[in-house]
């Protein structure tokens, strides 16, 4: 369960950035989880509220954006939302394809008390 | 896409300040962040590539399940490319310095991380890898990653590929269950082929399995135990060294 290490890396930003603005603490997080970044949102929430514990965002509620994979079709020039990630085209089945969503690992928003 | 300016999300720290002149929020204030949240990871992943290509190392982060024969496709190349290539390892488990010894024998430099209880490499363990061997006298350096096919998917450790293994008794739809570590793939080693009279592992279903999660990665396949496809494993490094070498 590698969510433990992302977390700590998320409370490293949450941290610097509450420093930047000073934030006396945070109350809401929000994140972009890609379906195909590796990353579980339930796991990374459980690992969120043990490890938030004794930082500024101790009180805080982490929201997820949890984002389906889309890819881009280049023999049919348009983009498919994909129920299942696969890199075929779910129309033509061409394989001449890239992914335009789904890898996110970001931190979109934090809302802070000043 | 940020919606407030217009930027790209990726790599791009760019924050806006909105003041909510709601009274309830008065001393909230809501930053738009937009950050990568592993792009400390990612920096030192990529200082990792630039020190390798300092001291003019290619190296290639192996992944897999635990079993599916990382270590004995290494010790193999190592034998085959000892009078040619100067290679080290950087290996990475979760107890004992098991692989590290099994590389030493066969002549290689080696330096073992016990990560304890982590499932995965970061690319600050390479870069402590990196700084244990003699980069001096390598030529190419294998990282060895822990044996899982999910979390290790997650992290770029600084190599300039990833290869990953998957072996004849785990199945043919591995790629299909784990994709996002057969999408991180640039070349995709099924192994134990020595093994396919006595197990059903349809091959041309595992290779459908493959091009869908990771249309243009490289397939090979090879025994370790007869030697079947080694041959084309180490044409093929030997190809990727050249391209390395000539940019």
């Amino acid at each position: 369960m590698h969510e433990a290490s992302v977390v700590q890396a998320l409370l490293d930003q949450i941290e610097q950035n509450a420093k930047i603005y000073n934030a006396t603490s945070v109350s809401k997080v929000y994140v972009i989880i890609g379906e195909i970044s590796g990353v579980e949102p339930h796991l990374l929430k459980v690992a969120f509220d043990t490890f938030k514990q004794n930082t500024t965002a101790s009180d805080s509620e982490l929201i997820i954006e949890f984002q389906k994979p889309e890819i881009y079709c280049f023999d049919c020039q348009r983009e498919f939302k994909l129920e299942k990630f696969r890199m075929k085209c779910p129309s033509c089945e061409s394989f001449r394809v890239k992914l335009t969503k789904g890898d996110e690992l970001i931190l979109k928003t934090l809302e802070l008390n000043t | 896409m940020c919606e407030h300016c217009g930027c790209s999300i990726t790599d791009h720290h760019h924050e806006h300040e909105h003041h909510h002149h709601n009274e309830v929020l008065e001393d909230k204030k809501v930053v738009d962040i937009l950050h990568n949240i592993l792009s400390e990871n990612d920096k030192q992943a990529k200082s990792n590539r630039k020190h390798s290509e300092e001291y003019g190392i290619f190296s290639i982060n192996l992944m897999s399940s635990p079993g599916a024969g990382k270590t004995s496709l290494l010790e193999k190349t190592i034998e085959a490319l000892k009078d040619k290539v100067r290679i080290g390892v950087i290996e990475g488990d979760l107890e004992t310095n098991n692989d590290e010894e099994r590389i030493k024998d066969k002549g290689a430099q080696a330096y073992q991380i016990t990560t304890g209880q982590a499932c995965h490499l970061d690319a600050f363990m390479v870069h402590e890898g990196l700084h244990h061997l003699d980069l001096d006298s390598l030529d190419l350096v294998f990282v060895e990653n822990v044996g899982n096919l999910v979390c290790p998917a997650a992290y770029d450790v600084g190599t300039h590929m990833n290869v990953v293994l998957f072996s004849i008794p785990e199945g043919e739809d591995k790629p299909q269950k784990y994709p996002v570590m057969f999408r991180k793939a640039q070349a995709i080693i099924i192994t134990k082929i020595d093994l396919l009279p006595y197990i059903d592992f349809d091959m041309p279903k595992a290779i459908k399995y493959i091009k869908e999660v990771n249309p243009t990665a490289d397939i090979l396949k090879i025994s370790t135990k007869t030697g079947e496809g080694l041959d084309a494993w180490l044409k093929y490094l030997d190809f990727k060294m050249s391209m390395f070498r000539s940019v």
